[in-house]
């Protein structure tokens, strides 16, 4: 554990040979290859994008209003939205990780369904929940006059049930592979149950939680199916990035498509490279 | 909840019977400890000590029995009465330290005072004077993975008596430190129990550590106590085949007839004084003297044996030995080499009487099996 | 309606795609083209493409399978969505035999392209009204009902046939409404009303009618400056030439008109 030792135990790579031999050296041929087509994969639609841009009159795109405003309000629900996911993910993980009970399973299971169903399916059954005619969309309407959809609480809903199971699942790893003996050496110290979750258990799996925020919010920022099936598509109000992509493929506007698609692409790729490495990967 | 200073006079600070029913396994240890007592919980693997402490410590709770700390029930479960962890006036160190990575050392040892309502500032200062106390004033900005083991385990005492608890529990408290680093710290660790005012109850199997620390030894085997002593009489008179072996004895029972002990129908044992009754017969392995024929001349005790194995002792040869008995002697280098010694040789041994111990088996204490060594 | 969005969607990334690795322009026929025996009195076979406007959705599926019908051995696919998704499908190289489009606007931009066989033909006529739930819950009675606190309306995005035209009956009114959502097609916008997630939106008649079970129409003068025309054309990289023109020509037939007409769209 904090064992320090004394014990250097791995073999030291060759650190004289020249860097591009010691690459050699750690990496085997039957990862490289696939490695290498993996990337390519990946990478090559987003260099198609940037290739087929209208880079001509790409200045004045840019700046056109409409375009500031979906990537403002992209930006807005994304982080609202992850901010929801943790205050009601992370306890629901220590849920899943720490407490035996009934039933744990179908629960965990359950957390997961948003991930595996599609998206506008996702925004069929939220429409459901919290339409106008909905199970409890019903009832806010007779009583508060407001209803969820065509709002942008109604992007952050979307957003946020479609992100969460992200959340969840990076944060209950986490709080699986911590170690709770920590935990009972702060009940020694005199902690009580929540001030050990506070400060001992939370910042031990802190890494784990910011992974899963990373990966919520960026889950969030992309969603698309969800939000203009349950919240609709009305500028500066509904009409996020993703949408306004939409809307402008489907009126032929190939080349505006590219723009706001090389927007998003070099705003999120600017973020998240932005965070700490540190906080990525796990500890 | 910190402890006010208990008064020696008075009922002793820990009072407790711990049983803890584990399926096939039982626990049944009743302990006292007086303030400023340190009582060191010796047993082989499997004994149950980690058990005791962790009941005591409030991770574990009793099946029967009771525990009190400075007059506090703080578990009886006949009574439904049951104090977790956090409100007890306890301290451990653990054997892995369990510093938290997240804090530097500093803020380790002041996470206790913390908890018990100290403001920030004022915590700082008691743990940083703790620090110094325990020599590691500079490494109060470091994190738990920059510093050595002996740095830790010294956090984690520091950390411990910070909140002055009124039990303090070390489970094995030097057994992840290298020999050098722990024959330091076991000096220091002297030190710091020596002042600490409470009681502290020690789980170690490394009988030096016993010896070193603490006032009273308590040995458990099985989940039952088999000794309890302080160090020279538990060395003096072992009672079981782990205590002879953690104190290097021979020890041998059977039925005392005046100078003669009657160990099996084929075999006695001639010891120094007198005495009747069920008794246990203990000699050092020094005191075994090994000959190549039958020696004339005046020791009592001799017996043709075999050799079964040869280590390597200290300076000396530890020798195996079957026969009647089995029997370990120390034989010097020169000695071994006159002798020419190989497993399979026969050879003759011979105690003398004089360098025997006898003592009167109790039957109040439950016995354990006279194991060979 | 949430299959439409997946159907445009899939069917728009990988157009897309395609169109990144061929270039403007160019088609890459499938290979379900039969050569074609002479001109369209003899039955026709093979797969027959149409791309056609989501408001054509009813109607013709129905001509769909009369075509089948009346031409065994003949196959008709279709895929509805928003003319200018389809249009710019087409334009990317989307395998399709025939176009049948909202708006004059959409049909030239496939046939300024060269996209288009012969000029087109415009078969039907089509008109807004409001769809409201049935039993009209909020009295609405005309465009000006749809400025009143508290009614939410649904209208198609500018761009696509039926928000051009809500836009230029809007004008005409000198109505000016707030909408809560701009959908992608005339079906999405329906949706809505049928969800009861808003309590009108502006549709085409035929939409109104084909979903009578839950919508009414509710007609309004000013539809009239906003009448949309549907022209229809033969593609010029059509795989399947002759079925395409048979079933051209069986839209523009007696029997395709009676579908039309039933279905609300009035004559060209």
């Amino acid at each position: 554990m904090t064992g320090i030792g004394d014990h250097e135990a791995a073999e030291r790579p060759n650190l004289a040979a020249p860097p591009r031999r010691r690459l050699a050296q750690r990496v085997p041929v039957g990862l490289l290859v696939p490695a290498a087509l993996g990337l390519l994969f990946l990478v090559l639609p987003l260099a198609g994008l940037v290739i087929r841009a209208p880079w001509t009159t790409l200045p004045e795109r840019l700046t056109e209003p409409a375009t500031l405003t979906a990537l403002g309000l992209s930006l807005q629900t994304a982080t609202i939205a992850t901010v929801v996911c943790l205050l009601l993910g992370v306890p629901l993980a220590w849920l899943l990780a720490r407490v035996e009970f009934r039933g744990r399973r179908v629960i965990r299971a359950l957390v997961t369904v948003p991930l595996v169903l599609p998206p506008v399916v996702c925004g069929v059954a939220l429409l459901l929940v919290f339409g106008r005619k909905g199970l409890l969309g019903a009832w806010l309407d007779a009583t508060f006059g407001f209803t969820l959809p065509f709002t942008t609480t109604g992007v952050i809903v979307a957003e946020a049930f479609v992100a969460m199971p992200f959340l969840v699942i990076a944060v209950e790893g986490a709080l699986r592979g911590a170690d709770a003996r920590y935990e009972e050496a702060a009940a020694t110290l005199g902690a009580s149950r929540w001030t050990t979750f506070t400060h001992v258990t939370l910042p031990l799996v802190a890494p784990g939680v910011a992974a899963g925020a990373v990966l919520c919010w960026a889950r969030a920022l992309g969603e698309f199916g969800a939000t203009i099936t349950f919240a609709g598509n009305y500028p500066g109000i509904t009409q996020t990035m993703p949408l306004a992509v939409y809307q402008t493929i489907e009126s032929g506007d190939l080349d505006g498509a590219v723009v706001l698609s090389l927007i998003l692409l070099t705003v999120s790729v600017t973020i998240l490279a932005a965070l700490h490495d540190r906080w990525i990967t796990s500890a | 909840m910190i402890a006010v200073r208990p008064d020696p006079a008075s009922d002793p600070v820990v009072d407790a019977h711990l049983v803890i029913d584990r399926g096939a396994f039982r626990l049944d240890l009743p302990l006292h400890i007086e303030a400023g007592e340190v009582v060191a919980l010796l047993g082989p693997n499997g004994a149950g000590k980690t058990t005791a402490l962790r009941a005591l410590a409030g991770l574990q709770p009793l099946t029967a029995g009771h525990i009190t700390l400075a007059g506090r029930h703080v578990d009886q479960p006949d009574r439904r009465l049951w104090t977790p962890a956090e409100r007890r006036s306890i301290g451990v160190v653990f054997q892995d330290y369990l510093l938290f990575p997240h804090l530097t050392a500093l803020d380790n040892v002041a996470f206790g005072l913390r908890r018990h309502g100290i403001d920030r500032r004022a915590a700082r200062i008691r743990a940083a004077d703790w620090l110094t106390r325990v020599g590691l004033a500079e490494q109060a900005r470091a994190r738990p993975r920059q510093l050595s083991g002996g740095q830790a385990q010294r956090v984690a005492l520091a950390r411990a008596l910070a909140v002055s608890p009124v039990l303090l529990l070390l489970d094995e408290p030097l057994a992840a430190l290298d020999a050098r680093t722990r024959l330091d710290t076991r000096a220091e660790l002297h030190r710091h129990l020596t002042d600490h005012p409470g009681a502290t109850l020690l789980v170690t199997h490394d009988p030096l550590d016993a010896l070193v620390l603490a006032d009273r030894l308590l040995i458990i085997e099985d989940g039952q106590v088999v000794q309890n002593g302080d160090a020279a009489t538990i060395t003096a008179q072992p009672r079981t085949d782990y205590v002879a072996r953690l104190v290097g004895l021979n020890l041998y029972r059977g039925t005392a007839e005046g100078r003669t002990v009657r160990v099996s129908d084929q075999f006695a044992l001639t010891i120094a004084d007198a005495m009747r009754g069920d008794a246990f017969v203990a000699f050092p392995p020094s005191a075994v003297a090994l000959h190549p024929h039958q020696p004339d001349g005046s020791p009592r005790n001799t017996w043709p044996a075999v050799i079964t194995g040869l280590q390597r002792h200290g300076d000396n040869l530890r020798v195996q030995l079957d026969g009647p008995i089995v029997v370990a002697a120390d034989i010097t280098p020169a000695a071994a080499a006159q002798l020419q010694l190989t497993p399979g040789q026969p050879v003759w041994v011979a105690v003398k009487a004089a360098e025997t111990r006898a003592y009167p088996a109790d039957s109040r204490l439950p016995t354990a099996d006279v194991k060979d060594i | 309606m949430g299959s439409r969005f997946v159907r445009t969607a899939v069917a728009g990334l990988t157009v897309l795609a395609m169109g990144g690795l061929v270039g403007c322009g160019k088609s890459m026929g499938t290979a379900d083209s039969a050569p074609s025996p002479g001109p369209s009195s003899s039955a026709v076979t093979g797969t027959v493409t149409v791309f056609a406007a989501a408001s054509l959705t009813e109607s013709f599926t129905q001509i769909g399978k009369d075509f089948e019908a009346a031409n065994s051995g003949s196959t008709v696919k279709f895929n509805f969505a928003g003319s200018p998704a389809l249009a710019t499908q087409i334009n990317q190289g989307a395998p399709a035999d025939v176009f049948a489009s909202a708006s004059p606007k959409n049909m030239q931009a496939v046939t300024d392209a060269g996209n288009g066989d012969g000029s087109p033909t415009t078969f039907v006529k089509n008109q807004l009204v409001i769809a409201v739930p049935k039993g009209n819950p909020k009295g609405i009675k005309g465009l000006a009902d749809l400025t009143k606190a508290g009614v939410k309306v649904a209208l198609c995005a500018e761009q696509v046939p039926c928000g051009a035209a809500a836009s230029r009956a809007l004008a005409a009114a000198t109505v000016k409404i707030t909408p809560v959502t701009l959908e992608q097609d005339v079906k999405a916008a329906l949706s809505k009303v049928k969800l009861g997630e808003v309590d009108a939106a502006l549709v085409y008649r035929t939409d109104a009618m084909a979903a009578s079970t839950d919508v009414e129409g509710v007609e309004f003068p000013e539809s009239s400056s906003a009448i949309n025309e549907y022209p229809i054309v033969v593609l010029t990289n059509a795989p399947n030439k002759a079925g395409a023109q048979a079933f051209v020509a069986y839209v523009l037939s007696d029997r395709g008109k009676a579908v039309l007409n039933a279905a609300g769209f009035q004559a060209p």
